[in-house]
């Protein structure tokens, strides 16, 4: 018996995700007082593991899996929670995550659950809580099948550091041909640039900004913040800005620590996007934007001011704070 | 190519969201009801491949007899017939076992599919009828080809996107990008008046049980009022000493 979590890497370093993921795994682990395996695929060094949880770490080292797969993914690690009879299978809110996850529960015959915010609230029945309706309200459900499913929120639970000693195995699942039926063929990626899945700070700016050629100051805020930047819906529908920046409840949803919105109304469907996020501020001109009510902190002013004021500032900050 | 196209039924976007009965089921009252948006993209992109590649497009919802009027809207947008398997969707699993079926013995080569609904946020029902069938599955999906046998998708991944080559039967989890916003199509009144007389099948569940079930919904705690503040310097002050974000 144990807990399986799966730990997400990028070029052989673990994701930030994947730390947060041990620490998930082992408040479940503590409750239904058993231990924590992680499952590690081509990762440079896994003794950070022990750091937040794992008593064990499933070391696979495979160049057929360099590039993520779904099928092969779920398929390796379906075969870990069988070696290891894992009770419950950790998962993330990440792309990939969400990718494979509904392959691994039919595979394994697992209910699984997404978007948990929180610890189990009993592990017998299994109960956990997960938002729904895009964040405009929670579901407490229950999972009957014997192995389970969840996939952790994003932003949802810390990282906890909890030194456990790891012990580390080599895992070599079998892979066959029908796990490559869908091939990656290339992929277009800006290293560089902070994701919104990633990023513990958002900039996101809307139709207030007028047009493309003013996000430059929203650009430098981003960069003095090392944040990402996002979009409200119309301002990626007339091509302002790319669709991958779109958030709300059609689009991406943000779960960072700090949204900064600047010249975006606050529509019903951007908040529901962006809800989960947990210091909200908002920059607008107009008192009466529906935003202010879903905000901690508010200016009332013109973007074109206050937003090159805010670059400076916060500029003069991390000069002091460094 | 005969395609699938999976439609959820959910509230609209601007809808209310509370709940009854000791706060255990979805209070529909005063809600409106549409096709989920994902599905409506999906929906767009297979029209494309009916009207360019000649291809056949069917829909289908796993619901009650409430969802006709927006299985009747994919049917006005331009889908040939509509299926509607008569059990309520209890739980994304029992929904993908139902659809598995339809999809085995409708003989599709391809099932588009949303991300994810927008009501439970399941983002579970494609990737699963896939593994049901041995199909293969791009969730994600923001631009999809099909030549022959052979499929081309894009995928978004977190940063950037991806392009995936593979077969058919298949199945995508779409959303927007498979087409743009501006391509979407409000029925007009021939698609309206067609849609009626077009086939409508009510077919029977096979069994499949739940494998969750939700005891209770809660809805996020009432925030408390916006802090309004005159100057950059004491938003920076408050983010860093009260906030503790930056
Ligand atoms: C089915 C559906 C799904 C949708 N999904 C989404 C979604 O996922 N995400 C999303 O964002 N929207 C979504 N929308 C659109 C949403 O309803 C709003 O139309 C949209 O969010 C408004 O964008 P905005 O706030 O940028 O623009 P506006 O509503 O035009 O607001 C601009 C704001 O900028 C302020 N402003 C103007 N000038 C300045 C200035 N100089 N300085 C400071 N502030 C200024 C104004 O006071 C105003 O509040 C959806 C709509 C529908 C129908
Ligand atoms: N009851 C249903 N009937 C038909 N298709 C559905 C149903 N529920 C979900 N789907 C499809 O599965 C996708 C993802 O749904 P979900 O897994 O519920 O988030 C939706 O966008 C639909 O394409």
């Amino acid at each position: 018996m144990s807990i399986l979590v799966y730990t997400e890497s990028e070029n052989g370093s673990f994701k930030k995700i994947a730390h947060e993921a041990v620490s998930y795994a082992k408040g479940i682990a503590d409750m239904m007082g058993t231990s924590v395996t992680a499952l590690a695929v081509n990762a440079n060094d896994t003794s950070e593991l022990g750091k937040f949880g794992a008593s064990k770490v499933l070391e696979v080292s495979n160049d057929k899996l360099n590039n993520f797969n779904a099928e092969a993914y779920a398929d390796v690690i379906a075969q870990a929670a069988k070696q290891e009879d894992a009770q419950v299978v950790v998962l993330t809110s990440s792309a990939n995550s969400k990718f494979m996850a509904p392959l691994v529960a039919v595979n394994l015959e697992a209910g699984y659950v997404p978007n948990v915010t929180e610890l189990p609230s009993s592990s017998s029945p299994f109960t956990v809580k997960h938002s729904v309706f895009t964040n405009k309200a929670f579901s407490n459900t229950e999972i009957n099948t014997n192995v389970k499913i969840v996939g952790l929120g994003k932003n949802a639970f810390g990282i906890k550091e909890n030194e456990t000693s790891a012990t580390t195995e080599a895992f070599s699942p079998t892979l066959s041909e029908d796990d490559f039926s869908t091939e990656v063929v290339s992929v277009d990626k800006a290293t560089d640039k902070v994701t919104i899945a990633d990023a513990e700070i958002v900039v996101s700016a809307g139709r207030g900004l007028k047009g493309p050629e003013n996000w430059g100051m929203i650009e430098e805020l981003a960069e003095t913040l090392g944040a990402a930047t996002a979009c409200s819906k119309p301002v990626s529908d007339m091509g302002w800005r790319p669709h991958s920046e779109h958030v709300g409840q059609t689009g991406k949803p943000v779960a960072s620590n700090l949204y900064i919105a600047i010249g975006i109304s606050g529509a019903i469907q951007h908040l529901a996007g962006i809800n989960a996020s947990k210091t909200k501020v908002v920059i607008n001109n107009d008192p009466e934007a529906p935003f202010f009510k879903a905000a901690d902190y508010g200016i009332v002013g013109d973007a074109f001011e206050v937003v090159p004021q805010l670059v400076e500032k916060l500029k003069e900050f991390k000069a002091q704070n460094n | 190519m005969k395609i699938l196209v999976c439609i959820s039924h959910v509230p609209d976007t601007t809808s209310k969201i509370n709940f009854t009965d000791g706060d255990t089921k979805f209070d529909t009252n005063g809600v409106q009801f549409v096709i989920n948006p994902n599905d409506e993209f999906g929906l767009t992109r297979a029209m494309w491949f009916k009207e360019k590649q000649g291809a056949s497009v069917h829909v289908v919802n796993v619901g009650g007899p409430e969802t006709e009027p927006t299985l009747r809207k994919a049917l006005a947008i331009g889908a040939d017939e509509a299926i509607r398997v008569n059990t309520p969707a209890t739980d994304g699993y029992s929904v993908a076992k139902q659809l598995a079926n339809v999809v085995k013995e409708g003989g599709y080569d391809l099932v588009i599919g949303g991300r994810e609904s927008i009501d439970y946020n399941g983002g579970m029902v494609p990737g699963m009828v896939a593994k049901m069938l041995d199909a293969n599955f791009v969730n994600t999906c923001i631009n999809l080809e099909v030549e022959g046998d052979s499929a081309t998708a894009i995928r978004e991944i977190d940063g950037g996107k991806e392009t995936i080559k593979t077969k058919l039967p298949l199945v995508v989890g779409g959303q927007k990008g498979l087409v743009e916003e501006s391509d979407l199509r409000i029925p007009n009144m021939r698609g309206i008046m067609q849609a009626r007389s077009k086939p409508l099948h009510v077919k029977e569940p096979v069994d499949a049980n739940a494998e969750t079930n939700t005891n209770s919904f809660e809805k996020p705690a009432p925030k408390g009022d916006v802090k309004l503040v005159d100057s950059v310097d004491e938003l920076v002050n408050l983010l860093h000493n009260e906030a503790k974000v930056i």
